[in-house]
């Protein structure tokens, strides 16, 4: 089922002088796990700006085309309602977090929804094991590291039950360790039936868990496919995309005469295909 | 060379964010510090600029005890980007932006400007220059802030997560302009979670994990130690994942590597010049 799509989509801030968008045409599925990666200001966060009705409702500006979530036009639809089926994760968490504990942090989505009581407190309590908060639980946001708050971020983005989880350069506040396990959680997430869009650079951290990758630049999509055909493409070089160190050795070993049978996403199955042609 | 002589310091008295830090780190150096979230790393650097003061122990700047300096005079030595820029960036176009701060440090206009210009191009913002810092994408936003620090070439460079919001392109850029400076005599720590660009760049790294440092030597040492990774929240560098999973399948391959070129030299080998 359709769950995204981008219909001939065009967009530019107020101010600026060149498009943040040009006539973008995509869509997304139910249940893909997409990592959306190109140069810093090529519309990354605008892409995903316009899934959620940030843009145009919230950030004004010159529109061409549609933009459809679960088939409401982002044009006619409030932000309050398109939140429900496209929750977002900002850059900085703490300029997203409003409140004075965790606990009325996760529950502000859903009591501003009109949830019943009861089902707050349910989700609030789910959230709070999923995303590991028991410790922090009264704590105020500003007393937090960067990486907790984003945990907690992105524990009352999902305390409203959106259909899609849009994140955007959710780890880069955070220690690799907790990096790691927001990547679980995203992956876990997206294997119960979320469909996961996630903006990253460091692509060496999610193009293992990513079932599509999609390649922007100056407003366009340049590439759009499978991990291991886009990181491969010569056009990753020409812009400036971090392709992982396992796939940079398959490609120096590639030109010293030597193929390895599939192109490795991580150490581990840069090792393995090494084992294997040895073994042949 | 900075001393910090036993550093103690909690917020508001309670919570505990450095208990007892000791570190000297030399003029021209290029040093990470790493580590859990929370561990103390910001608290660490704003000691060194005076932003902070310890409760218990000294911080020198040279022979100097920080406790009789000023913000003002530490900070004409000691330029500090944070982490979130937008703690940091408050007028209406990049160029005021870097002029501003250059201009306090008593540059004259021409000077001022001709940094301004240069370390701007450096950082690929100018084009950018009329623009308003809070018109610009995050990875934009970070730049205007480091620019702004940069472009009065402090002594001392302290970057609280420089790479945030960086394409791989800029991360390069960033890097190449660092170790210009660095090359100049400056001392340049960054304070990061990112591994591969600590890896690439950065001849020693400091781990920390509540409010201690639990490992300070050199980078591949300290980032491929399974015990410090435990204690600190560091995972494997990419390569040292490769090396590891490579030397149970081949057990006279090093588990400890973390460049690229040192996996292409060993996989070759392998592939190449039979089992070794």
């Amino acid at each position: 089922m359709v769950l995204v799509k981008f219909d001939n989509f065009s967009f530019k801030y107020i101010g600026a002088e060149t498009l943040a968008l040009r006539k973008i045409d995509l869509t997304i599925e139910e249940g893909e796990y997409v990592v959306i990666t190109g140069p810093s200001g090529c519309g990354k966060t605008t892409l995903c700006r316009a899934i959620n009705g940030l843009v145009p409702q919230f950030h004004r500006g010159y529109i061409a085309g549609h933009v459809y979530v679960d088939s409401h036009d982002t044009r006619e639809n409030e932000v309050a309602k398109l939140s429900t089926i496209a929750g977002m994760v900002f850059q900085q968490p703490e300029n997203q977090l409003v409140t004075l504990n965790v606990e009325k942090e996760i529950a502000f989505g859903p009591e501003n929804l009109g949830v019943p009581p009861d089902e707050i407190r349910s989700r609030v309590e789910e959230a709070i094991q999923l995303f590991n908060l028991e410790q922090l639980r009264q704590k105020h946001p500003h007393e937090m590291s960067g990486g907790e708050q984003q945990r907690v971020a992105l524990a009352s983005i999902l305390a409203m039950k959106p259909r899609i989880l849009i994140a955007d350069e959710p780890t880069s506040n955070l220690d690799p360790k907790s990096a790691e396990s927001i990547l679980k959680i995203l992956c876990y997430l997206n294997k119960q039936g979320m469909t996961v869009i996630l903006v990253e650079h460091r692509l060496d951290l999610v193009s293992q868990d990513a079932s599509r990758i999609i390649l922007m630049n100056e407003g366009s999509i340049v590439a759009d496919g499978d991990p291991r055909e886009i990181l491969t493409l010569e056009v990753c070089n020409e812009i400036g995309i971090g392709i992982p160190k396992a796939i940079q050795i398959y490609r120096r070993l590639k030109q010293n005469g030597i193929t390895l049978p599939e192109v490795p996403l991580s150490g581990h199955e840069l090792a393995k295909l090494v084992k294997e042609v040895s073994q042949a | 060379m900075i001393m910090l002589e036993n550093v103690q310091f909690a917020y508001e008295g309670i919570y505990s964010a450095l208990r007892g830090v000791s570190l000297q780190i030399n003029t021209g150096e290029r040093i990470a510090i790493m580590g859990t979230n929370g561990a103390g790393k910001t608290t660490l650097i704003k000691h060194i600029n005076g932003l902070l003061r310890p409760q218990n122990g000294r911080v020198f700047l040279d022979e100097r005890n920080t406790a009789h300096m000023s913000v003002a005079e530490i900070a004409r030595e000691v330029g500090l980007v944070f982490q979130n820029p937008d703690h940091q960036l408050f007028l209406d176009t990049v160029e005021k932006e870097i002029l501003f701060g250059l201009k306090k440090l008593g540059f004259s206009e021409e000077e001022a400007k001709e940094r301004s210009s240069s370390t701007l191009e450096k950082l690929g913002l100018t084009d950018l220059i009329e623009r308003s810092p809070f018109s610009l994408s995050g990875g934009e936003r970070k730049r205007v802030a480091l620019a702004s620090v940069l472009a009065s070439h402090p002594r001392i460079l302290a970057l609280d997560e420089p790479t945030i919001g960086q394409d791989a392109l800029q991360k390069r850029y960033l890097a190449e302009l660092l170790m210009e400076m660095n090359e100049a005599g400056k001392t340049v720590i960054v304070v990061t979670h990112d591994i591969e660009f600590v890896i690439e760049y950065f001849p020693r790294t400091i781990a920390m994990a509540d409010g201690q440092i639990i490992a300070d030597g050199l980078t591949g040492m300290v980032l491929s130690n399974s015990k410090v990774q435990e204690l600190c929240s560091l995972t494997s560098p990419q390569m040292t994942q490769a090396a590891k999973a490579l030397a149970s399948y081949f057990p006279t391959v090093s588990d400890r590597m973390t460049q690229l070129d040192e996996l292409e030299a060993t996989i070759t080998q392998i592939l190449e010049g039979g089992r070794i």
